[in-house]
C-alpha cells in the first residue's frame, strides 16, 4: 500500500503508473492479476449502472433531493459547453441517486461518490475510450487516495468535507491526467492542485444528510478536477508537493471545529432554513 | 488499508459510515448470532440516532440482521422484508459513554432460542468495529475470519486454545484478551490470516474451561 506520492511516483519508474498500483495490490492482497482487475471493472460498471439508473421522479427521503441532473440536461442556458454540462449533470445523477438510497459505489465515500463517474463516463463517451482504460485510471485514482487516506484522512466526521469531496476531486483530477497520457508527476501536480483548491472545506450537511450541500459539491468536485488535470496536462505544477498538500490536509482537518465535521451543527446545517428542514425531520 | 477500502464498496446510498457501515454491524450481528433473528431491538446512539433517520440507518441495520448484502437494492424496504420474515423490530435510542458517534446497541433472539447483545461501530467508509459482546469487552472488525472464544479466567487458558490451533496449522494473525474480573470470565479475540475449518473450532469448544466459541467469517460477495 501506498503512504506516499513519492513512493508511488518511484513505483511507477518505468512503466505506467496503474500497473505499479495493480501489483501493490496484488502482493498486498494476495490474489492474481485477474481477480483485482475484475473487482475494479465490476465497480467501473456499477459506476455506469447507478448513472443509467438515474429517474427524475425519484426524490429522497427528506424531499431535498432530486430531479437536479434532469433540469441541467434539459436547460439550454448557452453557459457551458456540451461536455461540462455533461460532467455537471452526470455528477448530479450519482449524488441524487445515493440520496434516494439507490446503489452507488463508494469513491472514495458515498458523499463524495459523483466525482469520479462525472469525469470519467463523459470523457468515455466523447472520446471513445475502451472499459479497460477506465479501469486503468481508476487504479490511478485509488492509488491518490489511499496515500490520502493513510496521510490524511477520507472521512467528513474527521476531516471536513476536503476529505471527501476533496479527495475524490484529487482522484480524479490524477485520473483524468492518466487517460490524456500525462507523466505520473504531472498526475501527482493534478491531484496537489485540486486538493489544494479544496483545502479547508468543511463538512456541513444540512439534518446530517447526504444532500445539501454534498450533491452540488460532487459537481464542484468534478470541475475542479478538470480544471486541474487540464493545468497539469499543460505543463502547470503545483508550486507545494503533493505529499505535503496531504499532509496541510491533515492538519486543516484537525483544526476544524466539531460543527464541521459532519455533525450538522454548524455552516449551511445552521441556517435558520437548515434548522427548519432538521425540525421537520426529527418530527417525522 | 487496501486499494479496494478506498474504491468501492458498491452499496446502497445514501452514506458509507450510516448506511453501508450500519448494515455490515447487522450482517456481523447474525453471522455471531449464528441463526436468523426473530427479534431484534436496535439502541442508536450519537449520530445513529441524530441523522440515523435520514441516511436509512434503521433500515440497513434491519437489512444486515435479515442477511442482505450492502449493495441489495430491497435494503430501503428491510421493515417489510422484516415483517414478512417474522422478524420483531424495535427502535430507540441510548446515551453511551464515552461512544464512537456512529455507535449501536443490538440485542437479538434468534429462531433457535439463542440471544446475543452486540455493541458496535461505523468507523467511515463502511469500516466497521465490534465493541463488546454482551457486555464484555471484544474488539474486531470482522474483516478477517475471526474466534470469540470466552472463558474461565484461569492459568494455561490461552496456551491450550493456541496450541489447537497450532496443532490446526491456523496462523494466528492478532490475539486479544479482555476480561470483566480477576478469576472470573475472560474474552479471546483471535483473528487469523486463512479461514478456520469446523473441526478446528469444535475441537476449542472441547477445551477445559471453554465457556463458548464464536466463528465469524464474513465472506466478500465478489
Amino acid at each position: 500500500m501506498f503512504t506516499s506520492v513519492e513512493d508511488l511516483l518511484k513505483a511507477a519508474a518505468g512503466r505506467p503508473l496503474w500497473r505499479a498500483v495493480l501489483e501493490d495490490d496484488l502482493r498486498d492482497r494476495d490474489v492474481t492479476e485477474e481477480h483485482s482487475l475484475a473487482q475494479m471493472e465490476k465497480l467501473w460498471q456499477a459506476m455506469k449502472a447507478a448513472v443509467a439508473d438515474y429517474d427524475p421522479a425519484r426524490r429522497s427521503a427528506s424531499g431535498l433531493t432530486g430531479g437536479a441532473a434532469a433540469l441541467v440536461e434539459g436547460g439550454e442556458s448557452g453557459l457551458c459547453p456540451p461536455f461540462l454540462r455533461a460532467v455537471i449533470a452526470t455528477a448530479l445523477r450519482t449524488g441524487e441517486c445515493n440520496a434516494c438510497m439507490r446503489r452507488i459505489v463508494a469513491a472514495p465515500t458515498a458523499g463524495a461518490s459523483g466525482v469520479l463517474p462525472a469525469v470519467l463516463i463523459p470523457l468515455q463517451a466523447r472520446d471513445g475510450l475502451e472499459d479497460v482504460q477506465m479501469v486503468q485510471a481508476l487504479y490511478v485514482a485509488a492509488a491518490f487516495g489511499q496515500v490520502i487516506a493513510s496521510r490524511a484522512s477520507i472521512s467528513g466526521a474527521e476531516g471536513g468535507c476536503q476529505a471527501e469531496v476533496g479527495s475524490a476531486s484529487g482522484m480524479a483530477a490524477a485520473a483524468l491526467v492518466s487517460l490524456k497520457g500525462g507523466t505520473p508527476e504531472q498526475m501527482a501536480h493534478a491531484c496537489a492542485l485540486a486538493l489544494s483548491n479544496t483545502l479547508g472545506l468543511v463538512c456541513d450537511p444540512v439534518a446530517g444528510l447526504v444532500e445539501v450541500p454534498c450533491v452540488s459539491r460532487n459537481v464542484m468536485g468534478a470541475v475542479n478536477a478538470l480544471s486541474c488535470a487540464e493545468m497539469a496536462l499543460c505543463g502547470v505544477p503545483s508550486a507545494i508537493p503533493c505529499d505535503e498538500v496531504i499532509d496541510a490536509m491533515r492538519a486543516v482537518g484537525d483544526a476544524l471545529p466539531a460543527s464541521l465535521r459532519e455533525t450538522g451543527a454548524g455552516g449551511l446545517a445552521a441556517t435558520p432554513t437548515g434548522r427548519q428542514v432538521a425540525r421537520q425531520m426529527a418530527g417525522q | 488499508m487496501t486499494l479496494f477500502d478506498i474504491m468501492g464498496p458498491i452499496m446502497v446510498g445514501p452514506s458509507s459510515s450510516h448506511t453501508a457501515g450500519a448494515e455490515r454491524i447487522g450482517l456481523i450481528t447474525r453471522r455471531l448470532l449464528g441463526e436468523p433473528p426473530v427479534s431484534a431491538r436496535l439502541l442508536l446512539h450519537g449520530s445513529f440516532a441524530a441523522t440515523g433517520k435520514g441516511h436509512g440507518t434503521d433500515r440497513a441495520l434491519v437489512a444486515g440482521l435479515l442477511g442482505l448484502a450492502p449493495d441489495d437494492p430491497d435494503l430501503p424496504r428491510s421493515f417489510a422484508l422484516a415483517k414478512e420474515a417474522g422478524m420483531e423490530v424495535a427502535v430507540d435510542t441510548v446515551t453511551l459513554r464515552g461512544a464512537h458517534p456512529n455507535t449501536v446497541v443490538l440485542q437479538v433472539a434468534g429462531a433457535g432460542g439463542r440471544s446475543m447483545e452486540v455493541n458496535a461501530s461505523s468507523l467511515g467508509g463502511g469500516r466497521v468495529r465490534v465493541n463488546a459482546i454482551d457486555g464484555l469487552e471484544a474488539s474486531f472488525t470482522g474483516d478477517h475470519p475471526t474466534l470469540i472464544i470466552r472463558n474461565e479466567d484461569r492459568p494455561g487458558a490461552v496456551a491450550e486454545v493456541s496450541a489447537a490451533l497450532s496443532r490446526r496449522q491456523v496462523n494466528i494473525a492478532a490475539m486479544q484478551l479482555y476480561r470483566n474480573m480477576r478469576g472470573g470470565l475472560a474474552v479471546m479475540v483471535i483473528e487469523s490470516d486463512q479461514p478456520i475449518w469446523g473441526a478446528a473450532v469444535d475441537e476449542l469448544r472441547g477445551l477445559p474451561g471453554i465457556v463458548s466459541v464464536t466463528y465469524l467469517e464474513m465472506e466478500e460477495a465478489e
